[in-house]
């Protein structure tokens, strides 16, 4: 899950990394009472979850509290790259002398946190050169110790007072790191100011698989859509799509499939909808009536059964349309753990279980055809 | 001859009394899998399908030699329970959970690879040597047909229709392997494509991979230096850009990572690339006919 720039700016002022004054605001009166603390010029800046704000005009200059309001009344009327701004964050604007990029993010192919770090910072860290950009692999269990961030910015080739600092910011990002099982932290810029640094901007993804683990109160941004959200509160993973087929499946890659040999016979899916293994029949009998409730034109479900028992599926179909009814034609491909079962609780109901994906695929894309 | 597991491999089942561990346990014993031990805790002296239950796994290694631990520990408790196996010197562990966080499959790793461990997962269907052995959740009567063919897999469900394909087709596997579906996990398509390609028992290899990411572009770089044939099946065809197929890795962002760049790889490669599912025995059959 992401985070705002100010959710993640509190959380590293609260763990000891400087970050500018101000906080956020969400009219344009508030944005000047923030500015009128701050009590100088302040910077306004939109707060959408995206990148390249700032040429997008998301971030705008004001010398008093009146033309901060002017500005962020003008922001909180306008979209970047169609999010709408909902919210700004008003901070002191602080004199920049030289622009660093500091990261932690995750390299799942190397299964290890990485640090990305450059003295070239302020752009976007793909546009950096390569010879500019210290890569430093982390081991899990060390992270980032006092020796670490001495050796990230001996490759960086900062000495001195300022490489202290940057070390202090280094240990304390990887504490913010472990703590709230981050996927990614980033400061660009950290902005090197006088004799001081302070980070200027922001970003943090948090793994929302570690949940029970988060520091109490963390914030994050919900991303998903109402049918999206009901899903994944059910365990099931949920894309909307373009087509009129609701497909349902058990599996990531196996619904992937489905929708190319959809595709292949001609048709369209309505959705991706993967009812993940080993669900319970209750669990598997709501994600049908999710289903159902987006008004598809039939309905497939290819059902290899592993840890996914076949009569539990089964019986999930005879539930719903005992309960809610089912108003589409269902086509019901069901092979696997406990099989025989299955497709005798299926016939039960007038419902014909096939045993070969292409041929349901195939009668499904007939079915809505004729719908 | 297989990989990693073959029939001697003398299996723990970690979580043996949940509901899940229970119902698997049973089917891996049905299987012919040699299942010697299941561990819960609070539960040692117990039996479940008529195999001895323990307190820790130290105490099972003690007692029963286990070579293997398939775990079916709810995601909070993946950690301990992989460490607990690590620890006790076992030497393949097989993960099942999923929703396992991220910073505690780095861990896993981190202590696997200093202790000389293979970690199959998490979030994997598991593994099988057809005959053999059995650790896994995949349905034992779709897994019945020994081989020379060997297939490596991300995705559970999708290895069940690819491996159905392949039986029904009369083309038999010698080990199917699953890595897992999570952005972290133990093996790479790398990793088992070597072991597959030393192994005197395969002949062939079957890839099953799907859009996002570049594991199947990396894999191509090693399948080029392979003397045995190799088809790659692939999903996600269908796929529109941006939109995330449930998997971690599986989205297509800025032209990166999509079917058409991932066929051209394997292809340069000389791997033989499908699109759908019944395709791939034919493939198969074409590679072993031609050698």
């Amino acid at each position: 899950m992401k985070m705002f720039e100010f959710m993640a700016k509190d959380i590293f002022g609260q763990n000891g990394i400087p970050v500018p004054q101000g906080r956020v605001a969400y009219s344009a009166d508030e944005a000047a009472q923030v500015a009128r603390e701050i009590g100088g010029p302040v910077v306004i800046k939109s707060q959408v979850l995206t990148g390249g704000r700032g040429k997008a005009g998301g971030i705008k200059f004001a010398d008093t509290p009146e033309e901060a309001k002017q500005a962020a009344e003008v922001l909180l009327q306008s979209e970047i790259r169609g999010l709408k701004i909902e919210q700004v964050l008003v901070v002191e604007k602080i004199k920049i002398e030289k622009e660093i990029y500091v990261a932690i993010a995750l390299d799942g192919a190397a299964r290890k946190p990485l640090v990305i770090a450059s003295t070239h910072g302020g752009m976007d860290i793909e546009e950096v050169p390569e010879e500019h950009l210290v890569k430093y692999y982390l081991d899990i269990n060390i992270g980032i110790m006092p020796y670490v961030s001495r050796e990230i910015t001996r490759q960086m080739g900062v000495r001195g007072e300022i490489a202290k600092q940057i070390q202090g910011v280094l240990q304390k990002m990887w504490q913010v790191f472990k703590a709230y099982d981050a996927e990614l932290a980033e400061i660009n810029p950290l902005v090197i100011s006088g004799d001081k640094i302070i980070a200027a901007d922001g970003k943090m993804t948090v793994d929302d698989e570690a949940d029970f683990r988060w520091p109490q109160g963390t914030p994050y941004v919900e991303e998903r859509t109402e049918v999206e959200k009901k899903a994944h509160e059910l365990g099931i993973s949920y894309v909307e799509l373009d087509g009129d087929i609701g497909v349902m499946a058990n599996g990531a890659g196996i619904t992937m499939a489905t929708l190319d040999i959809i595709q292949h016979f001609g048709g369209a899916a309505k959705n991706f909808m993967d009812a993940g293994g080993g669900s319970s029949m209750e669990a598997t009998a709501k994600a049908l009536e999710i289903l159902i409730s987006t008004k598809p034109k039939a309905i497939l479900a290819n059902i290899f059964g592993g840890i996914t028992r076949c009569d539990d599926v089964a019986m999930a179909f005879a539930k719903v349309k005992e309960s809610i009814g089912i108003p589409v034609p269902v086509v019901i491909r069901l092979v696997g753990t406990n099989q025989d079962e299955g497709v005798r609780i299926l016939k039960e109901i007038g419902i014909d279980a096939y045993s070969r994906v292409d041929e349901a695929v195939a009668k499904a894309v007939e079915l809505a055809r004729q719908a | 001859m297989a990989v990693i597991i073959d029939e001697n491999t003398r299996v723990i089942v970690q979580g043996a009394t949940g509901k899940q561990g229970s119902f698997h346990l049973g089917q891996m014993v049905a299987y012919g899998s040699k299942v010697v031990g299941g561990i819960s805790p609070g539960k040692g002296g117990q039996e479940v399908e008529g195999v001895p239950v323990f307190d820790t796994v130290a105490e099972a290694v003690e007692k029963v030699r286990p070579d293997a631990s398939i775990i079916f520990i709810p995601s909070q408790g993946v950690k301990d329970a992989a460490f607990e196996a690590i620890d006790a010197g076992i030497k393949t562990v097989v993960i099942i959970t999923e929703h396992v966080p991220v910073h505690d499959e780095m861990a896993i790793m981190a202590l696997a690879k200093e202790r000389g461990t293979i970690v199959l997962g998490p979030n994997t269907f598991g593994i099988v040597s057809p005959g053999k052995c059995k650790m896994g959740i995949m349905p034992n009567a779709v897994f019945n047909t020994p081989g020379n063919v060997g297939v490596v897999a991300r995705s559970g469900t999708l290895s069940y229709e690819i491996v159905f394909n392949l039986s029904n087709a009369g083309v038999g596997q010698s080990t199917v392997v699953g890595l897992g579906g999570d952005r972290v996990v133990g093996l790479s398509f790398v990793d088992v494509l070597k072991m597959f390609e030393a192994d005197p028992g395969t002949e062939a290899v079957v890839l099953v991979g799907e859009i996002g990411g570049n594991a199947e572009e990396v894999a191509s770089q090693y399948i080029k230096e392979m003397t045995k044939p190799v088809v790659a099946f692939l999903a996600g065809k269908s796929a529109p850009p941006g939109k995330r197929m449930g998997h971690a890795g599986a989205i297509i962002e800025r032209g990166k990572g999509t079917f058409a760049s991932k066929a051209e790889a394997l292809t340069a490669a000389g791997a033989k690339v499908a699109g759908l599912p019944w395709q791939v025995p034919q493939l198969i059959q074409e590679s072993l006919g031609r050698k």
